[in-house]
Parts: C-alpha cells; structure tokens; sequence
C-alpha cells in the first residue's frame, strides 16, 4: 500500500509522521509506503493523514494505491482523498489527462495528433503498436496510464531530529518529580538514538515555566555517549545548580545525533578516566565546591604574577608533548589568595619585622628587592617590589611592596 | 563440630591472604628513586602515601615533582586543594603538564576536599590523587576521622591509582602505607648580591617503620 500527497506546505514532514520510507516524486508531491498502517488506523489512514495536514495547515490531495505511481497520479488528478481500488486501477485512472504522465514534447505532439486525451484512450491502444510507433517510452506511458507499474521507492534520508516533549497536567514545583520525567524522556531518545546507530554529545533541555518564561540549559558532553543514567544525573546536577525560578508547565528534551566514539584502547596507553564517568564526578564535584573551582590551570600570556585562568578539563586536549619533568627539583610556592596584607617594619632600607594573619617574625635573610611592573599602557597597571625572606618562625615567605600597602604573597614550601 | 569440619568451613577465612607488592612509580627525584627512602623504588600504587612537614619543609617541592613525573608519564592527575594554595606558575615551571591536571579549590573546606578526593579515587583512571591539607589548621586536620581514611584506603586498593595526603601532621595514622616526613635542612642564599638558590629538604621515612633518609636539592626558579 502506498500513499501519495499533492500539494503545498511541508508534505515531507508530514509524511515521515507516518512512514519511515518516503519519496520526494516531484517538488509538490511525496509518496510514502503505507504497508502496515492498517494496523495503527485501521481503515482510516486517510483520515488521520489528513487530520493531520489540517492541524499543520498542509493543503494536500491523498491517494491510497497498490502501487506508487497510481497513487501519485491519482493525487495529482482528484482533489481531496483518493482510494484506488486494487486491480481496478486502469479503470480508476481512466478520465485523468494524458498530460499528467509527463511526455515528452515529441510523445506529446504524437498523442495529440492522433487524438489520445485520456489515460483510458492510450490504455487502450495496442502495445505492440505502441512499440512499434511510439518505442520503449509510449509502451512505459501504456503501463502507467493502466495503472499496472511496480517499483520501490527511492527514499529520502530520514531527518535526525531527537527531540521530545511532555506537557504536564499540572505544574511541577520539585526537581525529584522533573527527574521522573527526564528519565522517561531520556530513555525514549536514547533508544531511538541507539536504533540508528547513533549517540549524543549535547542534550538541551527547556523547561515552559507557569511565570511564561523558558529555562533552557544545555548538557555538553567531551565524547558521545548513549549512558542513560549518567545522562540523567548530570541534568539533575545540573537543574540542582541552576533550578527554575518557577514550578515547570512543559518539558522539551533534544539530543544532537552525532556518530558514536569508536576507539580502540591500546595495551600500554597511559591511565586515563573514562570521559563520561569523568564528566559525573566533576559534574558533583562542582556542585559541591562551584563550577569555576575545577577545571585545568592555564597560564596567561603575561609578566603579571600568578595569572592564570581556570578552563574546562579535557577539553584542552592532552596530545603527547615532549615536555619532560626537570632534572632538579624545584622550590615551589603556597600562594596566599588573597594576598595577605602585612605590617613591615624597615631598618635601613629594608624588612626587619613582618606581621601578618598567620605570619610573624624577625627577617633573618633576605633577597630583593626585585621591581618588577608592566602593563603600564593599559587601564590596568600593576607594579611591585618583590622580597624573599626568611623568618625566625622558621618559613621562607615571598612579599612585596605595592600601592596601597605591604604584602605576604605566599610561603615557599 | 570437629575441627577439621570447622576449618573445612571456614578456610577461606581461616587463611591469611598475602597481598602481592604493589607496582612502584617514580616520583621524579632521582635521590630518592635510587635510595631506599620510599622503598623499593619509589611510591606504591593503589595505597595511601602521606607527607608531612611544617611550613616550608620542602613537601610542596616534593609533591609538585611527583605530579610532573607522573604527567610527563601522560598520566591524567588530580589536586584537590584544601585551601586554594596551588601555584600554576612554579608548577609549570617544575615540568607539570598544567592541561593534564585537574584542579580543585576546595575554598577553605577541608570535608569538601576528603569528598572531592573520595570521589575522584572512585572515578578512577587518575594516575595520581593528590590531597593538599598542607595550610588547613591542625584542629581541623585532627578531627578528620580515621573512617574518612580508611575510606580513602579502601577506595584507591586495587586500583593503579597513587594517592598522596600533604599535610602538617601525620594523620592519617595506621591507613597510610607509606608516611614521609620532609624538613628543610638548609635554604641557600647567593654570596654579593643576595638571592634565594634553593632549599636542601630532608625527607625521612616514619612508615615502614625501619627509618631511612634521603636529602634533595629543591632550587628557586631563576
């Protein structure tokens, strides 16, 4: 069984509605397999098809047939809804215009000449006359014309939207509801995902508030993945971070269909956590500490001490570099954030006594100081003298003197 | 019920397990990789290792150095950070793959960080865990509870993680297998010109129980 629409609007959504199997016959006509659709409708295929393109302000024709191009024809030939009966297709399609079939001008010219107006006037011509005067392509127009032409499809892709929706009965105030929900939203998208060979790496959620707003976040993950459960909790960290402001009236949930990771691991790879697990526990471990505490360091491209930002980690890529830990040790740093603000005590010239929050002693050595400025041209400047020193509490500080006071920057450990 | 039938019963219990010696990575200071200072050569994998040292007695040096031997391994490393101490800058000056490291600035809190730890180690895949209460006050320490660290024992056992906890004090007492104490023998300053060159960090081992020492050279960035 096959069905075909004729007309404008957007026949081909309309139509992967119903079929998996579609085809674009012409710029304003679709056809698609309809096998099976008696067991969703019944007898009433047509029916829903068409209920359907009213609420999609779709103006189409249908036609049910037993085979593709007798239902495309009939579409384009009879307004409303067509049902050619099978077997009968030649009497069927009897008074639709030879036009309809598409000839060439030259076939066109012929038929014309001899008069054949109808489908029924070239059905019932001769086929050995037709072969003989009109060649292959009036012989395929007799067969079409009768309404008697079997092929397959050729089908469109279908498109790779993932997207589900609920609209709920009453609106919800609370996460753990919301989260029964995700789940039965989450586990249709996964399954259809995966029924394509599919994953995802970006999941978006938006959430109709009762205010008349829309909270819309979105999940990205460093790899594709199809895990459900792991799906389910990062959205609940994440609502938990940033909940709605207002109880929820409709929930929207799409997933990017992208291919899945294929990777194999080698036997003497290095250690690494596996992305998606990853992603979990950093997932709870900002929502423990704030999502700007974790992540990977980055050093800046600037003199100006200890600057550095936070970026997502893993996604700066780990290639394998040549760097090297160095062949001696280095004295590292415990930087104070924030500087602590200290009172000094100056003899000739330089620190004798430090007092600070925690730190407290005479000098007892000390290097510096060491001046040090820059970004002088912008609106930002910063300038400094910088002192190491060690005091009698035993511990090795760094501190400095900058505009408006004196420093302990942190301890060398 | 007889013996024999007893010991029938009950011999998986009755039999004391031997666990095999886990597997030992560098921790990038050749002084004591070739000692016996940390054992037979080097930190151990899956097992709790714990340094301890006052204020600038080298513990920080000693921890950065492991994590730069263990990303220059292309391991992936965690820092949980109890009080937000960490210096990129000298990290990275020490050879620290800084997009290899994960970094968490726990802000303070010292339960944040043994959580954090917790659920790092359980993630798993990490090749180095490390646990900075270096600045978090000693009372604060104290009252982390020995089930914490059993905790954390238990959790990085049999995995190919090594888990290391800096702290002022031993604290982790009877959970750690291996406990190092580090203290500045020397800071060296330059002659004329006055300049900080390093610190020589004694580093003694408290656990195993047979104490063996070693000293390096940590020296100031130039």
């Amino acid at each position: 069984m096959f069905a075909s629409l004729h007309g404008s609007g957007n026949l081909r959504a309309l139509a992967f509605e119903f079929s998996p199997v579609v085809e674009q016959t012409a710029p304003d006509t679709v056809t698609l397999d309809a096998s099976g659709l008696e067991h969703l409708f019944g007898q009433e295929i047509a029916v829903a098809v068409m209920r359907r393109a009213g609420q999609s302000d779709i103006k189409a024709s249908l036609a049910l047939a037993a085979n593709p191009d007798a239902a495309t024809y009939a579409a384009r030939g009879f307004a409303g809804v067509s049902v050619v009966p099978q077997g009968d297709e030649a009497k069927f399609l009897a008074p639709l215009p030879v036009k309809l079939l598409g000839p060439s001008p030259e076939l066109q010219e012929t038929l014309e000449r001899w008069g054949i107006r109808r489908f029924h006037d070239l059905a019932a011509l001769p086929p050995l006359g037709i072969a003989e005067r009109l060649g292959p392509e009036g012989l395929h127009l007799r067969r079409l014309a009768r309404g008697e032409v079997e092929r397959n499809l050729v089908a469109l892709p279908e498109p790779l939207d993932f997207a589900d929706e609920l609209d709920l009965d009453y609106p919800l105030e609370l996460l753990e509801p919301l989260a029964f929900i995700l789940a039965r939203l989450l586990g249709g998208l996964t399954t259809r995902l995966a029924t394509r060979g599919l994953a995802t790496d970006e999941l978006g959620l938006r959430l109709q508030l009762e205010n008349g707003f829309v909270h819309e976040r979105t999940l990205r993950l460093p790899v594709p993945s199809l895990d459900q459960r792991a799906f389910l909790k990062l959205l609940q960290l994440d609502l938990a971070a940033h909940p709605p402001p207002s109880p929820v009236l409709e929930v929207r949930l799409q997933a990017r269909p992208v291919k899945p990771r294929a990777a194999q691991s080698g036997l003497f790879v290095p250690l690494a956590p596996e992305p998606v697990k990853l992603e979990l526990t950093l997932a709870r471990i900002q929502a423990m500490v704030g999502e700007e505490r974790v992540g990977s360091p980055e050093l800046l491209d600037t003199h100006r001490p200890g600057a550095f930002h936070m970026t997502a980690f893993g996604r700066r890529g780990t290639a394998k570099t040549d760097r090297r830990p160095h062949d001696r040790v280095r004295l590292s740093l415990r930087v104070f954030r924030p500087p602590r603000a200290a009172r000094v005590a100056i003899a000739s010239g330089q620190p004798s006594f430090v007092a600070a929050e925690g730190v407290r002693g005479r000098v007892l050595e000390l290097a510096g100081p060491w001046r040090t400025s820059g970004d002088w041209w912008t609106t930002d400047p910063w300038e400094r003298d910088e002192w190491d020193i060690a005091l009698s509490d035993g511990a090795l500080y760094r501190i400095y003197c900058a505009p408006p006071g004196w420093f302990v920057e942190g301890s060398y450990d | 019920m007889g013996t024999a039938a007893l010991q029938k019963q009950f011999e998986t219990l009755l039999c004391l397990r031997v666990r095999p010696a886990p597997e030992r990575v560098r921790t990038g200071i050749p002084e004591l990789d070739a000692g016996t200072a940390l054992g037979a050569g080097g930190l151990p994998r899956g097992c709790l290792t714990e340094i301890f040292g006052s204020a600038s007695s080298g513990r920080t040096s000693l921890l950065v150095s492991m994590l730069a031997a263990a990303t220059a391994r292309e391991e992936v490393c965690a820092l949980v950070d109890a009080e937000d101490m960490f210096d990129p800058v000298s990290a990275a000056a020490a050879g620290v793959s800084l997009e290899r490291l994960l970094w968490v600035r726990c802000g303070h809190h010292a339960e944040h960080a043994l959580k954090a730890a917790d659920l790092l180690v359980h993630g798993g895949g990490f090749g180095l865990v490390a646990l900075d209460l270096g600045d978090t006050p000693l009372e604060t320490a104290r009252r982390i509870s020995l089930a914490s660290w059993f905790r954390l024992r238990r959790a990085v056992e049999n995995t190919p993680t090594v888990l290391v906890a800096v702290a002022r004090q031993s604290n982790a007492k009877t959970c750690a297998s291996l406990v190092l104490e580090c203290a500045c023998d020397r800071v060296t300053w330059s002659g004329g010109t006055p300049l900080l060159r390093g610190m020589r960090v004694r580093v003694a081992r408290r656990k195993p129980v047979r104490e063996i020492m070693a000293c390096f050279h940590a020296a100031a960035l130039e």
